[in-house]
């Protein structure tokens, strides 16, 4: 079963959690403005353009 | 599903179907660059009975799990799975994207099918010979394995991005012809694929996932995007225009190092 859950977990997830967690939280600040007038959609693209680039800056550093 | 995407541009459909059915091509002629090394290997050295069966055994668990999940994945409401899914695809696409960046840029090594090749045929002439059921157990398992877990990333793409635009189906088309001709180019030459730009393959995928991810998964958390569904081509020049300055910005970085 752990082994089992490890797979999905790396074949999902990968080498950065961070990434996941990261995306995660975007989500939900979407999901908040959507309720709002304040226009959501240039969230979940700049969240991207942060997460990968500190994904990548780890690896290259 | 088809329903709830009666209401959309029909251009844009055709767009996104064109996406859909290019970006399941090229995932699937990457994993199957890879899953045909292993074979070629263990074919060549352990005979290709045993593989072949291997590898048929795996293709038939693939298209079982397409054939189970496709179905159940249509009766979620699309509000949900555009969320759900388009998350997981985003997070899934990112994972491409990073490795194919840190690919290019000089910072992961390539993926070198020749020497894959040689190891796996090296390990393979060592392995000692165990009958089962029949098969030279150990090159039905490799087989079976290497076919399975590379084809799992395509049967996961088809999956997700199929569902979010209601067309699994012809996901699974555009899978289907990449590993079509994949074999084929495969049987023709009787060696791995080396020169394949297998880099380059998923580069494009990794940024079609991300920009597919971001597009249905924010609609799911209840955005309207500016301009509608051409907002998609904005989104994709938006992840190209990062990937490809995260690339030159890292190589500059590489050789500041080197």
């Amino acid at each position: 079963m752990r082994r089992f859950a490890k797979f999905w977990w790396d074949f999902i997830v990968g080498d950065d959690w961070r990434v996941a967690v990261g995306i995660v939280i975007a989500f939900g600040l979407t999901a908040l403005l959507a309720t709002t007038s304040i226009p959501a959609w240039w969230v979940l693209p700049l969240a991207v353009a942060a997460v990968l680039w500190l994904s990548l800056y780890r690896v290259a550093r | 599903m088809q329903g709830a995407l009666r209401g959309r541009d029909r251009g844009a459909l055709l767009l996104t179907d064109v996406f859909l059915v290019l970006s399941a091509f090229l995932a699937s002629a990457v994993e199957t660059v890879e899953a045909l090394t292993i074979v070629l290997a263990m074919g060549l050295t352990r005979g290709w009975r045993s593989t072949l069966v291997g590898a048929g055994a795996a293709t038939l668990a693939l298209a079982a799990i397409v054939a189970a999940l496709g179905p159940a994945l249509t009766v979620i409401p699309i509000g949900t799975l555009r969320l759900v899914v388009g998350g997981l695809l985003l997070v899934f696409g990112l994972q491409w994207l990073r490795k194919a960046i840190l690919r290019a840029s000089g910072w992961r090594a390539v993926r070198d099918e020749d020497a894959v090749f040689a190891r796996e045929r090296a390990e393979a002439a060592n392995a000692p010979h165990v009958e089962r059921a029949g098969l030279d157990w150990y090159a039905f398992t490799v087989s079976f394995k290497g076919v399975l877990l590379e084809g799992l990333e395509v049967a996961f793409i088809v999956l997700t991005f199929g569902s979010t635009q209601g067309s699994i189906p012809l996901a699974a088309l555009g899978a289907g012809a990449a590993i079509v001709l994949v074999v084929l180019a495969g049987i023709l030459v009787r060696e791995p694929l080396g020169r394949v730009p297998e880099n380059t393959l998923a580069f494009a995928v990794g940024v079609m996932l991300t920009t597919f991810g971001i597009f249905w998964g924010a609609e799911g958390a209840g955005v309207e995007w500016p301009g509608g569904d051409a907002a998609l081509l904005g989104v994709l020049a938006f992840v190209s225009l990062i990937s490809l300055g995260f690339v030159t910005t890292l190589r500059r970085r590489k050789l500041a190092f080197a």
